[in-house]
């Protein structure tokens, strides 16, 4: 569904008045297959170049050079109207649920706004969008009562199930999940992580689900990708990942996790 | 469901207004402001010599003292200057607001453009306002308002040409702010137009910060507006107007002090009200800038 062919990443450098810094290589020869249905884990740590992939998969920044087809089109030869028609279908929810709605517009506007920018090829009415609205709110856990809320009424896992709910607004294939759970609370992490497998499971959702957490990525992904440095060091179904890592920076990360034993 | 937004929004008023009421400079600011206005809108009702507002004149009472006749004396025509001022202050009060209006929605468009687009449009529109700010405002308003003509509407797009610069910079900084913002680009990645994402997601989030500037900019653009009425581009007398009294008053002083002090009262009066309002208004709105 998703491939990433050979993918670089290269903020160039300045060069100013007082002193130059260096370009910075943020991704370098990347490349990954993600198939539909499946939930892929990218792990990594703090700049390793894990957002700067999904920056460029939503074509939120150009990559320097290689592919990147969804769907078997490239994002780089779309035209702009058929960008914008490929944006419904996948989606981001990110990782801060404070910085990512925004603060003056309803939770009726934020959710229903996708559904305004595709009305198009939707083709809902007003109405049928405040139903579907309602309907989305439902479907993450939160009620109707919540619409005409702003987001700084909301904790952050509420907050992380409106941006959810935007996110699904379109009914994308595939949606990617930047760190979803990192700003909550461990309890909230683990209802935020069990409606994002449970929506998978009756959505058909496709994932890239992106971490630091080991234990979550562990939790909920079929394959994993390890990132260091702008590079894939591993990859391979989750199991065979943590059971046998075959690199020394998996090795170092895998022995790392802390082991909690319930018993 | 309408409850709710009801409740929601009163609530973040009754807040502010909470926040507000705290201080007794906003307050006295407020009240000042709400005078002001009222006065701009009834003045030339309730002026106790309505003829003389219109340009009426009554020779044998010139220069009489401040009395129970006349509270503010009257002047070298021997008209009441209580009555000229309470007329005047619809006149400098809706060219002070013209000109700060005028001023903030083309500063605003500027400023918006460039910060949004980015690139040679934000270099050539800086460039372009920095160019403006190397004029003096006074004198850039002069020019235009001798070429253009005298006349209340002329002075106000004259003074307001060299007002939207302080704008176009304030918003582009707050757009480059907001631009960067996570819920941008979630607005991206949903596929928002850049329209719509100005208008929407950008612009609602900086209304702050302006609505805050154009109130403490509202006693300076009054101040500016009889400027020009003083030096004789402004309104033209028997039009009554704060400068323009002022700048008649002129030869009067030392000795008939009451026909220059009551319009320099007025004006000081506005001023004031309007500083302090905007300041009280920067407290609740702009939490970051408080003291």
């Amino acid at each position: 569904m998703l491939e990433i062919e050979n993918v670089t990443k290269v903020y160039p450098g300045r060069q100013g008045m007082f002193g130059a810094s260096p370009p910075v290589t943020a991704l370098s020869g990347v490349s990954l297959a993600i198939a539909a249905g499946e939930s892929f884990g990218l792990v990594g740590e703090s700049g390793s170049g894990k957002t700067t992939l999904t920056r460029c998969i939503l074509r939120l920044e150009a990559p320097t050079s290689g592919h990147i087809r969804f769907d078997g089109e490239d994002f780089a030869r779309l035209t702009p109207v058929a960008l914008r028609a490929m944006r419904a279908r996948i989606q981001i929810v990110f990782q801060d649920p404070f910085a990512s709605l925004n603060p003056r517009m309803s939770v009726h506007d934020i959710v229903t706004e996708p559904m305004v920018i595709h009305r198009a090829t939707l083709g809902l009415g007003a109405r049928q969008r405040s139903a579907r609205a309602a309907e989305l709110l439902d479907l993450v856990g939160l009620g109707p009562q919540h619409l005409h809320r702003h987001p700084h009424e909301f904790s952050g896992g509420q907050r992380q199930r409106i941006c959810i709910a935007r996110a699904l607004a379109c009914q994308p294939a595939m949606v990617l999940l930047d760190e979803p759970t990192s700003a909550l609370d461990v309890s909230v992490q683990a209802q935020v992580l069990n409606l994002l497998a449970d929506l998978q499971a009756r959505l058909g959702l496709t994932y890239l689900f992106i971490s630091h957490d080991l234990g979550v990525i562990r939790y909920v992904c079929d394959r994993t990708a390890l990132i260091w440095r702008g590079q894939i060091v591993e990859e391979g179904t989750t199991e065979r990942v943590f059971d046998a890592p075959a690199s020394d920076y998996a090795r170092m990360l895998i022995a790392a996790m802390p082991e909690v034993r319930f018993d | 469901m309408t409850h709710a937004v009801a409740s929601a929004r009163g609530q973040a008023l009754r807040r502010g207004w909470f926040r507000f009421r705290q201080s007794g400079l906003s307050m006295l600011g407020a009240a000042l402001v709400v005078a002001v206005l009222a006065i701009a809108i009834v003045g030339p009702w309730i002026a106790p010599f309505p003829g003389h507002v219109a340009g009426g004149v009554d020779t044998a009472n010139r220069f009489l003292a401040p009395s129970l006749a006349h509270p503010f004396g009257t002047n070298e025509l021997g008209q009441d200057v209580l009555s000229l001022v309470l007329a005047g202050t619809r006149i400098s009060v809706l060219a002070g607001l013209g000109v700060v209006v005028l001023g903030t929605l083309f500063g605003t468009l500027v400023g918006a453009v460039a910060g949004f687009a980015g690139g040679w449009t934000d270099e050539v529109l800086m460039r372009l306002s920095d160019l403006k700010l190397t004029i003096p405002g006074l004198i850039l308003a002069m020019a235009v308002a001798a070429a253009l003509g005298a006349g209340l509407l002329n002075m106000v797009i004259a003074i307001a040409l060299s007002w939207w610069p302080g704008y176009a910079r304030l918003v582009r900084g707050e757009v480059l702010a907001r631009k960067e913002e996570v819920y941008v680009a979630a607005a991206r990645a949903i596929g928002a137009s850049p329209a719509r994402i100005l208008f929407r997601h950008v612009l609602p989030n900086i209304v702050s910060p302006v609505v805050v500037k154009m109130s403490l900019d509202m006693g300076f653009a009054i101040l500016t507006v009889a400027s020009l009425g003083f030096i004789g581009i402004g309104v033209r007398p028997p039009t009554p107007e704060w400068g323009t009294l002022l700048s008649v008053s002129r030869s009067y002083m030392p000795d008939f002090w009451w026909t220059a002090v009551f319009p320099g009262l007025a004006m000081f009066v506005a001023i004031f009200g309007f500083n302090l309002l905007g300041d009280g208004l920067r407290d609740v709105l702009d939490p970051r800038a408080r003291r």
